[in-house]
């Protein structure tokens, strides 16, 4: 009991000076709405860089604009170093008050450290704002039933990019769109020293998508679902094993620019590989279009763009119109977060994508997870894209989410340090398998 | 008045080696205040891991090799920048350069320079230059040692030139009536008066390799798979990417031990008067 005291009090103790420090004017623990100016503003943590840091820094002033009495602190990040910062920030309780994330196994380890709040509530009192997204987004949301997070920004399926110049210098008149017909054009390009396909794969979740996309066009999405629920073995379905074996038949036919093992999806440089002709496609997340936008020059505005969904595999059990990808990304609320904080949060997720955040997304080559979306499109330079996205993102069978976001971070680990393996053919399809089933069930 | 020093290590040394050692007898996950103590489940599965026998020999391969690359070098530029010349000063000077960078910013540098699309060799147009650097296994190690000789060389050869500096003048004198000539003397006399400043550089060298973490996280993050995963590295991934502080904290005691053991060793090689004047002897 004495221990329990001290503890409470100590830890009461660093909240007060932690306020202290950061200029808490009103007094603390004030709940009451429309309290004194000022009051705690709740942090709020994203990543940095083009498309998405004005826009998500647009959303938040004009909210701070809005609410004098509901202020919101915003700190970025780069990518790669985003989820380690956050996790040291979480075992310090430091967490800031909205958590930007990925949802899934990411999210999922954060509610079983109880570290977030359940909002399963407050969305079935708010279903206006649930009914206004897409909902194919919560899934990677929720966890055992219950939503432990706000989708937000846009829908980011996996597409093929390609460059229409590279293409006509080659002699490719068409896109593939058979797996066999893709394996057959790849001396083509290599031919007139073009890598066919760039490939960021020192990020090694670059590579995965490979995986995602193969294993469900040969054996459907039920194939790595199996793998997820823990069913043994799941990992040496004959569906499994065809799919790692293509990706190595690729690797081995010069399918992937030289050099991809060191290079880094935070820099950009496979998207520019493929904008200044040194690539002719890349498989790659919806985003790579606004990237190419902002850093690509003319390349689009000259149509040398071109783009369309992953290849069927010949005779593969997988639905075409499956795709995987991001259904969204995700706002948590800290559970350390003062009431104010937390208050201040909820009216925040109320007022996101707004038809100027809307705008914004769709500027930036985005699509936005609100259903009709694609009303506000046709005035987009980026429309056939855009629309592109939006039929691809709403006509898919399923929307399966990245495997390293569903898995638990340890078990994703393993899986990514495979991938890295099987893609330098340092391992067999079957090692790789037999690697993977051994993290089941743990 | 030695309670300010010992009061820093205190605070700084020994409560969070004590509170690794704490925490590698856990199964804390870093998202959480409460530590959850779960006995040796750590160690176990820490010591039973395939992946440690492989970041130990990519430790001891990088710490072998970049030894074997530096020594010899620092060294024999230790002996070059010793004599006294106002021009050698001034390459000194120079050489010292690369160690005022930081290691990140030196990675990041060697990155692009290395790029097999856009670096040096692409641009050159040298073939020989457009290896994929990073991307292959071997090389990547090989990249590594570089770069780390490239930073570390001039620091060494800054402590030999010290060292070379205090071998008596009275000895060249006495070999050269004797008719020794350059190389012989540099074997005969430089060398062995060297013993205790090549003692304390490998020192130097051998346990600082055990840290080498920002360096090969920039340059290849440990890859290509885990062909530069090194024993910091796989702690870093452990903890900060997979959420197991237990196993992480295991290997960060095994890093402890390990440089402690080596220092321990390099030091009984020495013999045991290495620690007293080295002028008293002549």
């Amino acid at each position: 009991m004495k221990r329990r005291n001290f503890l409470s009090l100590t830890a009461g103790a660093a909240a007060a000076t932690g306020l202290a420090a950061c200029g808490n004017s009103g007094p603390a623990g004030d709940t009451s709405k429309g309290g004194s100016g000022g009051g705690d503003a709740a942090g709020y943590w994203f990543l940095s860089g083009p498309p998405g840091e004005p826009i998500r820094q647009g959303a938040v002033d004009r909210f701070n604009k809005a609410n004098p009495d509901n202020q919101i602190k915003v700190t970025t990040f780069q990518n790669d170093t985003y989820k380690d910062k956050l996790k040291t920030a979480l075992g310090a309780g430091q967490a800031p008050s909205i958590i930007w994330g990925w949802g899934g196994g990411g999210l999922k380890s954060y509610v079983d450290a109880g570290q977030v709040d359940d909002l399963t509530d407050w969305f079935a009192q708010n279903a206006a704002v649930k009914n206004k997204l897409f909902p194919a987004s919560f899934g990677p949301a929720t966890v055992d039933g219950k939503i432990y997070a706000m989708p937000a920004e846009t829908v980011q399926p996996i597409i093929v990019l390609y460059n229409k110049d590279a293409f006509a210098k080659a002699g490719v008149a068409n896109p593939p769109q058979t797996w066999s017909e893709l394996m057959s054009i790849l001396p083509k390009f290599n031919d007139k020293g073009i890598a066919p396909f760039s490939l960021a794969g020192q990020s090694r979740w670059t590579n995965m998508m490979w995986l995602e996309m193969l294993f469900d066009r040969i054996g459907g999405p039920e194939i790595f679902n199996n793998a997820y629920d823990g069913q043994k073995d799941a990992w040496s379905n004959p569906a499994a094993i065809d799919a790692l074996t293509k990706v190595q038949e690729l690797v081995n036919a010069k399918g992937f620019v030289k050099g991809f093992s060191s290079v880094t999806a935070d820099s950009n440089a496979d998207q520019a590989l493929l904008y200044r002709g040194k690539a002719a496609m890349e498989l790659h997340g919806s985003w790579s279009y606004g990237i190419i936008k902002a850093d690509g020059g003319s390349f689009i505005k000259d149509g040398k763009l071109g783009y369309f969904a992953f290849p069927a595999v010949d005779g593969g059990k997988g639905d075409p119109s499956n795709v995987y990808g991001n259904a969204g990304q995700f706002l948590s609320i800290s559970s350390k977060a003062s009431d104010k904080q937390k208050e201040t949060a909820k009216k925040f997720f109320a007022s996101m994508l707004d038809d100027t955040e809307q705008q914004g997304w769709i500027d930036s080559g985005g699509v936005p997870i609100v259903q009709g979306s694609n009303a506000k499109l046709a005035s987009s330079p980026d429309k056939d894209f855009l629309n592109f996205i939006y039929d691809v993102s709403s006509k898919a069978k399923n929307f399966g989410q990245s495997w390293d976001q569903a898995l638990s971070p340890s078990s994703a680990e393993t899986l990514l340090q495979n991938i890295s393996k099987l893609f330098q053919l340092q391992i067999t399809p079957q090692q790789f398998a037999t690697n993977m089933n051994a993290t089941i069930g743990k | 008045m030695a309670w300010p020093a010992l009061v820093a290590f205190t605070v700084f040394g020994l409560v969070p080696l004590v509170g690794v050692l704490v925490l590698s007898f856990s199964s804390w996950s870093g998202l959480t205040q409460d530590v959850p103590f779960s006995g040796l489940d750590s160690w176990k599965s820490t010591l039973t891991d395939p992946g440690l026998p492989h970041a130990l020999l990519v430790t001891f391969l990088i710490m072998a090799l970049s030894w074997l690359a530096q020594t010899p070098l620092s060294i024999l530029l230790g002996v070059f920048i010793a004599a006294h010349s106002r021009y050698r000063s001034v390459l000194a000077v120079l050489f010292f350069i690369p160690l005022l960078l930081s290691q990140a910013a030196i990675a990041i540098t060697y990155k692009m320079l290395l790029d097999p699309n856009f670096g040096l060799g692409a641009s050159l147009g040298w073939g020989f230059l457009q290896q994929d650097w990073l991307g292959e296994g071997n090389l990547a190690i090989g990249v590594v040692i570089f770069v780390v000789s490239w930073q570390w060389i001039p620091f060494h050869s800054l402590i030999y030139q010290g060292g070379v500096r205090q071998i008596p003048v009275a000895m060249y004198e006495a070999a050269e009536i004797d008719g020794a000539g350059r190389v012989r003397k540099f074997f005969s006399i430089t060398l062995p008066q060297l013993k205790y400043t090549i003692i304390t550089s490998s020192t130097l060298m051998v346990v600082g390799s055990l840290t080498f973490f920002d360096l090969i996280w920039v340059l290849t993050a440990g890859g290509p798979a885990d062909a530069t995963r090194a024993l910091a590295v796989d702690m870093y991934v452990r903890g900060f990417r997979t959420g197991q502080m237990g196993p992480a904290s295991a290997i960060a005691v095994i890093l402890v031990l390990l440089g402690l053991g080596l220092a321990l060793l390099l030091r009984r090689l020495g013999g045991r008067d290495t620690t007293e004047s080295q002028l008293e002897g002549i």
